[in-house]
């Protein structure tokens, strides 16, 4: 062996170790960050944040330097992760074994009362009540992923289930005057005059539930934002994170952990509720579209960012039928704003959603 | 050797270095949405002088009307309007038709001189702020203000939906009165929505089965003028009509056009055996299509002319049928419980629209054109008769009732089922053949 030989031998050596295991420990590291973080106590966390307003006052008179290590602490190290419960595993209460005790001529009675009684109302208060007397899925105008029942007569059509309050004039009620609201009634299938009769689903159908796949925070955070001023550490942070991102530079904000997969559905399923296929063309039914768009830090659409990134399966004019319907679910559903978590911004700042009308074809 | 073994390391080395950190777009996938009628807001269109109010304020009506009735829409009350369109050309509110939750708004503005009818109009997305199409006008005798209505509402469904529309169209049928055992049938011809009644015949003769030519013009029917059922051919415009002559001794009936216009299928029985035969308008000579000894009847083309299904009993029951336009060998379709007949190829080629009887009831249905996907979209106890309007996504079909002071009527469904109504007319009405779009 002669010497250039073996020195090629030493340094291959010297390489081979140092990519298994030099690399391998390099690359480590990265995972550890986001346990550290978590650890982090109260006081710390306080400490921390307040280190952050700091530098947000001054941002104003420009070009200060800010604390750039200090990464915004993702407020929430460990995100709540438990995943809204689907609706399939939700199974209603009791399955209600005979599907047909019609006889009960039912002159709704308010069984449950959760609210101060209003003067003798004669329908249920709460929409909570089974009024239903079919047990068969009825037809419905509204086809949705999950039967939703007749709302009470007075409700007015909301996403958000919220019971009447009517102001009692005897009581010293803090409560507003607020008209009850309801979903409307939905049905999870197409019922035509020929099925009418057969007995589909009975244990399933339109008994009223809880809606457990709705994200729970959707209107509270808006409202507790708009009315209350007694809480203005949210705003606070959401001003200063806005004036740190624009003193660094959005690129170089660190990302934070990503969204969960609960996040994300509570996402999907806001923008779900408004993509109505409904009034859409064969041709446009089989078209998936892929569409992208920008939110503001408040959840808001950035005006124009919406876009048409990709579609398939169908001509140019069934895509822009189908772009259009998904179009209107991202703006409709998301006119006040999505609600996702403010620490996680890098995450949802760009979105880019498929829609796929396959499954809705024919339902 | 040694020198690729280096250079595979280095390339090794290379590749296993960190991959940089990416946050790229959040990516999500949706399959389920939701099926509801869209809410839309037609404000009263705008009158250009105060003569053309009224027809402002019926043309809206009927837009409205007609989008309402595809199931698709639903209209928001004029109440709920927050702001109002006083001008054609003044910039729309949008945030006021979102307050309202309005998808789509149709605002347009009605012009009069002398005698001369204007609409114009245009379609807006309301969520996007953006307008669906161009603005577009149309103008036309007095007289004709509902086709003009209609002629936007077709508009208004095909921007929005990319399907073509089906409001500017006729509908021929068999208008009948008069109890089960007395009645007069008159052949007559109505608007897709019941208005404007005409009628083509008197009720001196029992007539049958009105069918439209492919491009409105004429009428193929049935009469017993007679004595016995014989094909005559019309012509709406100057309501001539004129008998296609067959062989002496023999019955045709169920004729249908090709989708040229230039020939006709029909049944023809002779000498107890009914079998199916084409015509060819201008000489008048006629092909037998199929020699069974069993029932062919009810042919309807496919819209590209190359194959026919029809009804026969070859099988032992009714069932539907496919074949090649010429003849040929036939391919059963139907295979569900019951029986199967009067099926109709619709004018998009996917589906075929029939009767099906079964278990004491009858249905109105469709299925793909080899027989799949079969669906009931009625149920009664005497639906029948199915035609298709022109863009294949709503059925007409007769509907009678029990007893002997049974009524026939015409009903409208969409091929989900879900949007199943009554069609409005004088009379009663069967045997409801759509036309096509008018121009």
């Amino acid at each position: 062996m002669d010497t250039g030989t073996k020195i090629s031998a030493i340094a291959h050596v010297t390489l081979i170790g140092w990519a298994l295991f030099g690399g391998t420990f390099q690359s480590e590291p990265l995972p550890m960050a986001v346990q550290e973080v978590s650890v982090i106590s109260a006081e710390e966390f306080a400490a921390l944040t307040a280190q952050r307003q700091a530098p947000a006052v001054a941002v104003a008179p420009g070009g200060l330097e800010a604390p750039d290590a200090a990464p915004p602490a993702p407020q929430l190290p460990e995100p709540v992760d438990e995943e809204p419960p689907r609706p399939e595993t939700v199974t209603p209460p009791e399955p209600d074994p005979e599907p047909q005790p019609v006889p009960v001529e039912a002159p709704p009675e308010p069984d449950i009362v959760e609210q101060p009684p209003v003067l003798a109302e004669p329908e249920p208060e709460v929409a909570v009540l089974p009024a239903l007397p079919e047990s068969q899925p009825r037809p419905a105008d509204k086809i949705a992923p999950e039967p939703i029942a007749p709302p009470p007569p007075d409700a007015k059509p909301d996403d958000i289930e919220t019971p009447a309050v009517s102001l009692d004039e005897g009581a010293e009620s803090q409560q507003e005057q607020q008209d009850q609201t309801a979903p409307e009634e939905a049905t999870d299938q197409i019922v035509t005059e020929a099925e009418q009769g057969k007995d589909l689903s009975p244990q399933r159908s339109p008994r009223p539930r809880a809606r457990p796949s709705r994200p729970q925070p959707t209107a509270q955070p808006e409202v507790a934002e708009a009315d209350t001023p007694s809480e203005p550490a949210a705003q606070d942070q959401a001003a200063i994170n806005d004036a740190l991102a624009e003193a660094l530079g959005a690129a170089e904000e660190p990302a934070g952990p990503p969204l969960t997969s609960g996040e994300k559905d509570a996402m999907r399923l806001a923008v779900s509720r408004c993509w109505n296929v409904g009034s859409l063309s064969t041709d446009a039914l089989q078209t998936v579209v892929v569409v992208g768009f920008s939110l503001n830090r408040d959840g808001t659409i950035v005006p124009g960012s919406l876009r048409m990134l990709d579609s398939s399966g169908g001509s140019a004019g069934a895509a822009k039928q189908a772009y259009e319907a998904a179009r209107r679910a991202i703006l409709r559903c998301g006119a006040k704003g999505y609600d996702l978590p403010a620490d996680k911004y890098a995450h949802w700042k760009d979105i880019e959603i498929t829609f796929n009308p396959e499954r809705m074809r024919i339902k | 050797m040694m020198k690729l073994l280096t250079s595979l390391l280095v390339g090794l080395t290379l590749l296993s270095a960190p991959a940089s950190a990416q946050t790229g777009p959040l990516r999500l996938k949706l399959d389920q949405g939701i099926i509801e009628p869209m809410p839309f807001a037609v404000p009263n269109f705008v009158p250009d002088t105060p003569a053309a109010t009224q027809y402002a304020t019926d043309i809206s009506r009927v837009v409205a009307t007609d989008l309402t009735g595809t199931g698709l829409f639903r209209e928001i009350a004029p109440e709920a309007f927050i702001s109002q369109v006083s001008s054609f050309e003044a910039p729309i509110q949008f945030a006021d038709w979102k307050a309202i939750n309005a998808d789509a708004l149709v605002t347009g503005a009605v012009n009069l001189s002398g005698n001369t009818l204007t609409v114009r109009f245009r379609v807006w997305d309301v969520f996007s702020g953006q307008e669906l199409g161009n603005g577009l006008q149309f103008s036309g005798p007095i007289d004709g203000w509902r086709r003009m209505a209609h002629k936007v509402a077709d508009q208004v469904y095909s921007r929005i939906t990319g399907e073509g529309g089906y409001f500017d169209s006729r509908v021929a049928y068999v208008s009948e009165s008069g109890p089960k055992d007395q009645r007069r049938k008159r052949l007559a011809i109505m608007d897709y929505d019941g208005a404007n009644v005409q009628y083509l015949t008197d009720s001196a003769a029992i007539v049958l089965a009105p069918r439209f030519s492919p491009a409105g013009d004429r009428l193929l029917y049935t009469s017993y003028e007679s004595g016995r059922p014989r094909i005559y051919l019309l012509d709406v415009g100057r309501v001539k009509k004129q008998e296609l002559k067959t062989q002496d001794g023999t019955m045709s009936f169920s004729p249908r056009f090709s989708p040229d216009g230039r020939s006709i299928v029909y049944s023809l029985t002779q000498g107890g055996n009914t079998d199916l035969w084409k015509m060819d308008l201008a000489s008048g000579q006629s092909v037998r299509l199929t020699n069974t000894p069993a029932i062919e009847t009810a042919p309807s083309y496919a819209p590209d002319g190359s194959r026919i299904v029809f009804e026969s009993d070859r099988s032992g029951t009714p069932q539907l049928y496919v074949m090649p336009a010429n003849g040929g060998e036939a391919t059963r379709i139907s295979f569900g419980q019951g029986r199967y007949g009067t099926p109709v190829w619709s004018p998009r080629g996917d589906l075929i629209a029939f009767t099906k009887q079964n278990k004491g009831r009858f249905h109105i249905g469709v299925m793909r054109v080899d027989g799949s996907e079969e669906r009931l979209l009625t149920a009664s106890f005497l639906d029948e008769g199915p035609t298709w309007s022109p863009n294949g996504r709503v059925i007409m079909f007769t509907r009678e009732t029990q007893g002997a002071s049974g009524r026939s009527t015409l009903y409208s469904v969409d091929i989900s089922g879900r949007n199943l109504r009554p069609v409005r007319t004088p009379d009663g009405g069967s045997d409801p053949s759509w036309g096509p779009l008018l121009k």
